[in-house]
């Protein structure tokens, strides 16, 4: 959506599962941004990658000289100091945002329990390390990720009780454990109200034994199923509804809750990525 | 004639419920519990090692930390779960796991202060999220040790996490052997440098300074005198998880994402050599969906709608509202075949991998009390 409106975008994801790429319908994305687009780059997080180009950026030292040993026991440091991971991810982010390469930016990031740990991974590092490189590296990603004009997270839930009660306590995590900015809160998967006023009584009268009688005379035995398909898609709205509003109520009431429809297709791929976009772009209008 | 998942869990002492977040799976956790609880007499433990507090809720327990709690049989009665058995919950707190682990295997008490105290060591614990991976099965492994349950269903982190959560104990064993290991600890090992580890240093000194370098270095040193316990251990647990005794319970819904997640843990599991129980399918839309008749009894409603209300149904009123309302039911059905065809498929991909596969259906209402898990547990069971 923001690449169509005319800003370089650039998309990343953090755990390399594809799914980016198959929204997209493209080959697998590597390290290195793709345009998938126009106006729009793709890339996944890989962190060995990451700590590769961090080196030759900031250290400025022979590469192929320090590389060699550094890749072959990297797995080991960040199973050990597992810090590492989340700081070359984050700081690859941050790196972009602040050379303007792009636009935007946007995270698709890992868990819920997972992400609060990356977005504080800078703020923790600064506390355990005063001095050296790394201590400065810090002080600019912080800037970026504090500053809630440049970073925002954006929390992404279904109207179910598990995805919101998540969802609720991670904005409370952010909050407490972060100084990263709640920017929206966007709900997929929203189903539209089935029937309007008046409409739902006469479903129920549809349910009369001569009414029934007749819908089944006229359409066959079947007829009864299509009934009942339409009670469960009143019945799956309203189990929703219910959870749509506890968020609502719970949430602070400056964060936006912004509503993305249920999409009816066969597979998820560019389509739906476009349908998406417009059901966002009509929130946000 | 018990179902196959009551024979499968009867014949376990672990459970491990794997597979993506939004699947139910800390509820279908609990529904296994709560049904080996009550029908197997056991006395089961539920574990949930995600740092997400889902548990929690779906049991109506507002907060229970690392220590196992039992949950009340009046409760359990209360919710239909009545039996001779026991259901236990726990949460792990990754923190109180560490500290627990760290005092068992410190030689002194000097190092095991020493460690405690250690600024690194805090916040590795604390806040870094892979520490959780380790501590879940080394967590596993103690209670399993206990003999205080016989069974121990397990609730883990999304999948990706479930296979760092797999490849933990060896990835410590690995470390404890590394060289890097070695470079890390130099500077409290010797005071001449290395060849080896000198440019190692440098850059590590540049990057991350002396201070860090040296609360590291002290860190692992300190470490490497528990280096023969946590080696052991780690090869216990490894065995452990390989063990005929544990299972894998692969949790998903049929929706695409969650499938293909699925599919790959299964895969995962296999080039592991860890034995896959069942896989349970949640949320699934009833089959009768796709039937071609109630299809073809949709095209007919949509089409005739106009004819059907001012005729046959004209005596439920405004034959205007009666269409719309008819039109709108039959798209209901077109949409939902839609979702519940693209079920049907990937349903098909997955029935291969296991010799037990459980389907559950969309149950009306979320599961959010100890009825709801019991009424899953019911489909579970069958």
């Amino acid at each position: 959506m923001a690449a169509s409106q005319g800003r370089r975008t650039l998309i990343c994801e953090i755990d390399a599962k594809g799914d980016v790429a198959a929204a997209f319908e493209t080959p697998p994305l590597a390290f290195t941004a793709r345009e998938v687009l126009p106006g729009l780059s793709a890339m996944v997080m890989g962190t060995e990658e990451s700590l590769k180009e961090y080196i030759a950026l900031q250290l400025r030292v022979p590469l192929v000289a320090r590389v060699g040993p550094l890749a072959r026991t990297f797995d080991f440091v960040a199973s050990a100091a597992p810090g590492v991971k989340e700081i070359l991810t984050v700081g690859k982010l941050c790196w972009e945002v602040k050379e303007r390469h792009y636009d935007l930016v946007v995270v698709d990031a890992s868990a819920s329990g997972h992400v609060v740990a990356q977005l504080a991974a800078p703020d923790t590092i600064a506390r355990l390390v005063h001095v050296g490189v790394v201590r400065g590296q810090t002080t600019w990603m912080r800037e970026i990720l504090h500053d809630p004009d440049r970073t925002g997270a954006v929390v992404v839930t279904n109207p179910e009780e598990m995805p919101v009660a998540e969802t609720l306590e991670l904005a409370t995590r952010l909050r407490e454990q972060t100084s990263v900015d709640l920017a929206a809160v966007i709900v997929n998967r929203v189903l539209p109200e089935l029937f309007a006023r008046g409409e739902e009584e006469r479903f129920v009268a549809l349910h009369g034994p001569d009414a029934l009688a007749a819908l089944v005379a006229q359409a066959g035995p079947a007829a009864a199923r299509v009934l009942d398909a339409a009670a469960l898609a009143v019945a799956l709205r309203r189990e929703r509804a219910v959870h749509l509003a506890h968020l609502r109520a719970a949430l602070a009431p400056t964060v936006p809750l912004l509503y993305v429809p249920e999409q009816f297709a066969r597979l998820a791929g560019r389509r739906t990525v476009a349908k998406v976009a417009d059901a966002l772009a009509e929130e946000l209008s | 004639m018990s179902g196959p998942l009551e024979r499968l869990l009867a014949s376990k002492e672990i459970a491990v419920c794997c597979g993506s977040g939004g699947v139910g799976k800390t509820t279908t956790a609990a529904a296994m519990g709560a049904m080996a609880a009550s029908r197997l007499d056991g006395k089961v433990l539920v574990l949930t090692v995600d740092p997400a507090r889902r548990l929690a809720s779906a049991l109506g327990l507002a907060q229970f930390g690392n220590t196992e709690t039992q949950v009340g049989p009046e409760v359990l009665a209360a919710a239909g779960l009545a039996g001779r058995g026991e259901l236990w919950v726990a949460m792990l707190d990754t923190k109180q796991s560490w500290d627990d682990l760290i005092r068992r295997h410190a030689p002194d008490d000097h190092t095991r202060d020493a460690i405690l105290a250690n600024s690194l060591y805090a916040n590795l614990t604390s806040r870094f999220v892979q520490s959780h991976d380790y501590i879940a099965m080394e967590r596993l492994h103690e209670i399993h040790t206990s003999g205080r349950y016989d069974l121990v269903v397990v609730d883990t982190p999304p999948s990706r996490n479930a296979l760092d959560l797999l490849d933990a104990p060896g990835r410590m064993v690995e470390f404890f052997g590394s060289r890097l290991l070695r470079w890390l600890t130099v500077p409290y090992r010797s005071k001449i440098m290395t060849f080896a580890s000198r440019p190692f240093t440098q850059i590590a000194d540049r990057i991350l300074g002396s201070q860090f370098l040296g609360d590291i270095a002290e860190f692992f040193t300190l470490l490497q005198t528990m280096e023969k316990g946590f080696v052991e251990r780690a090869g216990e647990v490894s065995r452990l998880l390989a063990d005929r005794r544990t299972t894998f319970v692969v949790v998903s819904t049929l929706e695409p994402a969650p499938a293909h997640e699925a599919a790959f843990f299964v895969q995962a599991l296999a080039e592991r050599h860890l034995s896959l129980g069942a896989v349970v399918l949640n949320k699934v839309l009833p089959p009768w969906l796709v039937d071609r008749d109630v299809a073809a009894a949709a095209e007919l409603i949509a089409g005739r709608a106009v004819e059907l209300a001012e005729g046959p149904l004209a005596g439920l009123g405004d034959p205007a509202t009666t269409a719309l309302v008819l039109a709108e039911s039959a798209a209901a059905l077109f949409n939902l075949a839609l979702v519940a065809k693209r079920e049907a498929e990937q349903r098909a991909e997955l029935a291969g991998v296991s010799d037990i596969v459980v389907t559950v259906p969309q149950l009306p209402g979320d599961v959010h009390d100890l009825a709801g898990v019991a009424a899953l547990g019911e489909q579970l069971w069958r």
